[in-house]
């Protein structure tokens, strides 16, 4: 009973949030839905028995995806409104579109049908004397044990990528060279004027052909 | 023993490919030439390997080895071994030579041979992403030249998309079947006696999205951008390699896993293919940039092959296995002839920069020409074989619609094939194009060659494509 009371407050919750992070005006708000999104499919996780899942998403997800996000919201200056141009025009065809997948989505959950055998599996998601943990690890070392090495591929690939499309061959870092600033002499650094009393700043570094400030 | 066999492939390419990425990082000068070597011949040993490999599968079925996964991986490093020659020159003139663009083009083959022989929605799934993901990256190679990042953004972006179709296919396709892997799901789907709505809508999702990686229409719109923007050699490693494996994929799932329903998702492929053969033909009319022509003509030869899906049959699979492997010729000969164009330096990419071809370079033109007489199907040339089996496949199968479409559709395509012809032969001009590396005119040379014999020697394509097709079926009998 109160199981299920929980699981209709944190669904809706989430549900919600979910909405509200694609319709939020101001970005940073979207990214805070998000965690909030998150934070309550971590608890439909534990409520689903799934303890390792709720955490492994509370911590990878909204301690570090959802952080990163954040970061990179508040950082890179991303025009939002630029973004939305447009929407008026597409809107007819995307709620086409929506329309199609709700109605699709509608058809699957009023006919939804399972095969024979596939009941035994949702009857036993977890073996009896294994915790979770134990349970995932077990499953991930073993039985895909393939796939899980391919996973480590995909990730080196993608740093890979990342230093192809954004590292730059620069040679060497800029140090100091200790030797070449005592060598500097005063001619070559400063260039002395005399200002005229009430002329710009402006007027000066044309006259001595050089930038000022 | 068996299990470190069959995996010998993919475990080569990887620890090949990360020997020469830690090579190419610790190495003083720039090695790139030697690592393009050393990684066609990896790809050759990995083609060894691959024919080593004894039939089974291991991992609890996520990997599987026959005859059909062997004959898809073959044309996979073909395809790659080929890319790889052709991007030589090019990458050194338009100054995008860096020693990751082979490694990365070893790792997306990694993915292909693990998409090829994936038994288990989980290693296809797995297998995409490894592909897709250096393919992104490959797009964007050229990332100070504004249109390859243009390209590399939308393929990601829709592939992204796409992704998340396939993957929410392959969640219902699980809800219902409760396992991933296929035999089991085959078993499932065999047993349950009424169609059940969830199933079916998760296998057009999975077909969707598969559809969308091999750039059939509907789902085509991003490969025309992406073709012209990314540089030449990239776009010739994606008309070839990845097609290839991912369309071997679409045979092995929907005639292995997704066989049993057969009368459901019949329809929709031969929509699909239907479509495909008229994008592809009317789309490219008015083209000018041959990239995009090339695109289009991507496109409408996928609808081809598909035409042998569409009728589900041996003989349907004979004849797009068949069909695939001319096509990955003709495309890599086409592409050759396409990063060729080039003056001081500059890719030059319109088909009216060919004009005048004929009389400054005889023997390109020639070659050129066979290449779309033959992508055009005019007998005796290769690309004619390969239309008739994926026809006579389709007929047999009751499907004379879409025979009858391919057919006119074809005729349309001679057009403008006909076209990039009678530019090079009957237009004045000067090309005026750079000399040529060794490697673009072995691969130019070769596929023209393969392409003008293939009418006398047909049969060792014909009879290991009939051994794949037989051992799909063969495989997916329980």
């Amino acid at each position: 009973m109160i199981a299920d009371i929980a699981f209709y407050v944190f669904a809706a919750i989430l549900l919600i949030s979910a909405c509200m992070v694609i319709t939020a005006r101001n970005s940073v708000h979207s990214v805070l839905f998000l965690i909030l999104a998150f934070i309550n499919a971590a608890a439909l996780f534990v409520l689903a028995g799934a303890e390792f899942l709720a955490m492994v998403l509370v911590i990878v997800y909204v301690g570090a995806v959802a952080v990163l996000f954040l970061f990179v919201v508040m950082m890179l200056d991303v025009d939002f409104a630029a973004l939305r141009e447009g929407f008026q025009r597409y809107a007819p065809l995307g709620l086409t579109i929506g329309f199609i997948l709700m109605v699709e989505v509608g058809l699957t959950v009023i006919d939804w049908s399972v095969a024979s055998g596939a009941h035994f599996v949702r009857l036993a998601p977890m073996p009896a004397h294994l915790s979770n943990t134990a349970a995932l690890g077990d499953l991930i070392y073993t039985h895909y044990m393939f796939a899980f090495e391919l996973v480590a591929l995909l990730l080196l690939i993608a740093m890979v990528g990342a230093i192809v499309l954004t590292h730059t061959d620069r040679r060497g870092p800029r140090r100091q060279n200790i030797e070449t600033q005592h060598e500097r002499r005063i001619d070559e650094t400063l260039t002395m004027v005399t200002i005229e009393f009430g002329s710009g700043a402006k007027r000066i570094s044309a006259q001595s052909g050089k930038e000022i400030g | 023993m068996a299990m470190l066999y069959t995996t010998l492939p993919v475990l080569f390419l990887a620890i090949a490919g990360m020997v020469m990425l830690m090579f190419g990082v610790f190495a003083r000068r720039d090695h790139t030439f030697a690592i393009t070597a050393a990684s066609i011949v990896a790809l050759a040993i990995t083609a060894r390997l691959i024919f080593a490999a004894p039939d089974g599968q291991v991992f609890h079925a996520m990997l599987v080895t026959n005859d059909f996964t062997r004959f898809a991986d073959i044309l996979v490093l073909v395809g790659a071994a080929g890319a790889l020659s052709l991007s030589v020159g090019f990458n050194e003139r338009t100054g995008i030579t860096r020693f990751e663009y082979p490694v990365l083009i070893l790792f997306s083959v990694i993915g292909m041979v693990v998409l090829v022989s994936a038994g288990d929605l989980l290693t296809l799934y797995i297998g995409f992403e490894i592909q897709s993901l250096a393919l992104y990256v490959l797009a964007t190679f050229a990332r100070n030249n504004v249109r390859s990042s243009e390209a590399g953004l939308k393929y990601f972006v829709l592939g992204a998309l796409s992704s998340g179709v396939l993957l929410y296919g392959i969640s219902l396709v699980y809800g219902f079947a409760g396992t991933t892997s296929f035999v089991d799901i085959a078993h499932a789907l065999a047993r349950h006696s009424m169609v059940s709505i969830g199933s079916t809508i998760g296998i057009v999702f999975v077909m969707v999205g598969l559809a969308f990686k091999i750039s059939a229409a509907p789902f085509h719109m991003w490969t025309p951008d992406v073709y012209e923007g990314s540089p030449s050699s990239v776009t010739a490693f994606f008309a070839t390699a990845p097609k290839v494996a991912t369309f071997a994929l679409l045979l092995r799932v929907m005639l292995g896993p997704f066989a049993p329903m057969l009368a459901q998702w019949q329809d929709l492929v031969q929509i699909v293919a239907a479509a495909s053969m008229v994008i592809g033909a009317l789309g490219a009319i008015g083209q000018s940039n041959i990239k995009r022509l090339m695109a289009y003509s991507s496109i409408g030869h996928m609808g081809y092959a598909l035409m042998g899906l569409a009728a589900g049959t041996v003989t349907g699979v004979r004849g797009a296995l068949i069909y695939l492997a001319i096509y990955l010729v003709m495309s890599l000969g086409t592409f050759g002839c396409i990063i060729a164009m080039s003056r001081k330096g500059k890719p030059v990419e319109r088909i009216d920069d060919l004009a005048g071809m004929a009389s400054e370079d005889g023997r390109y033109a020639l070659a050129l020409a066979v290449l779309m007489l033959a992508m055009a199907g005019i007998p005796p040339l290769s690309g004619f074989f390969g239309k008739l089996y994926v026809f006579l496949a389709a007929i047999r199968s009751g499907l004379d619609v879409l025979a009858v479409i391919g057919v006119a559709t074809s005729a349309i395509a001679a057009f403008y094939y006909l076209r990039v012809i009678k530019v090079m032969y009957f237009d004045t001009g000067t090309p005026g194009f750079d000399r040529r590396t060794a490697g673009i005119n072995l691969v130019i040379g070769v596929s023209a060659a393969v392409t003008v014999l293939f009418v006398f020697y047909p049969s060792p394509l014909s009879t290991v494509s009939s051994y794949a097709a037989h051992a799909l079926f063969q495989s997916a009998k329980f």
